[in-house]
């Protein structure tokens, strides 16, 4: 039977970006959907009625849902070019690095991008010690994975972009090089590997988009008290 | 393998620790069970989970594993060749099963300690319903995943099993604390007799804590290790 991949995504969904990374650097044929999220397609709600929400990726008829699921189902399904190690121990570490991104990191740096004023430099102090354990992490390696790229590496990827993003929107720098000399070498290297290179979203619409959501945190914190 | 070559850093009431607990009597696996004091962190567990700071921690031959899901993971892949498998073969049951098992740790949790800071009738009422709305979820995962067999994975307790009957005890803390069925014949008649097996099987039995231990313990939600 002829394989149907398909993955539903958006334009600018990190998330999403990253199912494509692994079907891509895997060489696997897949078509894929940019998503408006205002207008969910039949497809996607039928897919993923739990969330709603994209990627999904769909094989053969069959829907996975959620990034770091589908990941690890990718790199099950198809075998070339591994992006999780063989030795159980290395492997929980790849998995326990690409959860602290999603728990922490993520949280750490969407925060330092909304507030405003006292709990803005708060919430910038805590990005900054969530990204240590990231530098400290990097000691001695290329990528998290290692050498070459793997699943900690996919999973934290939207640094390389976004953080440029979010650092020109509020007008403060967020990783200085530095501060975080690994983790800035890291961006550049990761950023311009074959295949990520391709597929950044232009960063100029980020930025207008980014603005826009930041705008109501920032109306909300002028208003008097 | 002497039994000090495979240690878990715990607290008995905390779900999160049981699962790493199981998953080790389902491989068979002798391991020291070192009882944390969480107002007093032990120096081995500020070590092992520096990040984090934070139960359970699997430690095999003084190397660290951490998050619940990630050491049953582990578990399952350090000691493949003992004992039945956790996860699933097939590579699509995997995705489901994690993907079910990350909405147990997202949605179920949260759910269940919006019951306990729930402020007033009213609003304990809507989490209460919020929580069995969760449940009619699962129990549709449940059926799905069982495929008419005992539990989540089949003919015996897997990754899914593991990741929510490890929150049996304070499911049933919060029914006599609240005095309601959360699990019933009607809405969940397979969850319901899921419960009895699960807490019976000789996997989890001698770690389930019982439920007056859980009820006098609980200040206000379950513990978040």
């Amino acid at each position: 039977m002829a394989e149907e991949v398909k993955l539903l995504k958006t334009w600018s969904s990190p998330f999403g970006l990253r199912a494509f990374w692994i079907l891509k650097l895997k060489g696997v044929q897949f078509d894929f959907i940019d998503e408006d999220l205002s207008n969910k397609s039949p497809l996607l709600l039928q897919s993923n009625p739990v969330y709603k929400k994209v990627p999904v990726l769909i094989h053969n008829g069959k829907p996975i849902s959620e990034s770091l699921v589908i990941l690890e189902y990718v790199d099950e399904t198809w075998k070339q070019n591994p992006l999780l190690p063989e030795d159980p121990y290395e492997r929980a570490r790849a998995r326990f690095w690409a959860k602290f991104g999603d728990d922490k990191v993520l949280a750490s740096i969407w925060n330092a991008f909304i507030k405003q004023g006292k709990e803005q430099e708060e919430a910038i102090g805590l990005a900054i010690e969530t990204l240590k354990f990231l530098e400290e992490e990097l000691k001695g390696k290329r990528f998290f994975g290692g050498e070459k790229i793997g699943l900690p590496d996919l999973a934290l990827g939207w640094l390389a972009n976004l953080i440029g993003v979010f650092e020109e929107v509020i007008g403060v720098k967020l990783i200085e090089k530095e501060r975080f000399p690994l983790l800035s070498a890291w961006m550049q290297e990761f950023a311009e590997a074959p295949v990520i290179k391709e597929s950044w979203p232009p960063h100029e619409k980020l930025v207008t988009k980014f603005r826009a959501i930041r705008e109501p945190y920032v109306a909300a914190a002028a208003q008097p008290k | 393998m002497a039994k000090s070559d495979v240690k878990v850093l715990g607290f008995s009431p905390s779900p999160f620790v049981m699962r790493a607990r199981i998953a080790l009597k389902i491989k068979s696996v002798e391991y020291e069970f070192l009882e944390e004091n969480l107002g007093s962190k032990s120096e081995l567990l500020l070590k092992s989970n520096p990040v984090h700071k934070k139960i359970p921690v699997l430690i095999h031959n003084d190397k660290p594993v951490c998050e619940s899901l990630i050491i049953v993971e582990y578990v399952d892949e350090a000691w493949s060749s003992s004992g039945p498998s956790i996860l699933p073969s097939d590579p699509y049951d995997r995705a489901v099963a994690r993907f079910w098992a990350a909405y147990v740790d997202e949605k179920w949790f949260s759910a269940l300690r919006d019951i306990g800071s729930a402020n007033g009738a009213e609003a304990k009422k809507a989490a209460i319903e919020q929580l069995i709305e969760v449940l009619v979820l699962l129990e549709d995962a449940f059926v799905k995943c069982s495929k008419g067999k005992p539990f989540f994975g089949g003919n015996q307790i897997g990754f899914l099993d593991i990741a929510f009957g490890s929150y049996l005890g304070w499911l049933r803390v919060t029914e006599k604390i609240n005095e309601v069925k959360l699990l019933d014949e009607v809405k969940t008649p397979g969850l319901l007799k899921w419960a009895e097996r699960f807490c019976a099987d000789a996997a989890v039995k001698d770690v389930m804590p019982e439920t007056d231990k859980l009820a006098k313990l609980r200040a206000s939600a379950p513990p978040s290790s």
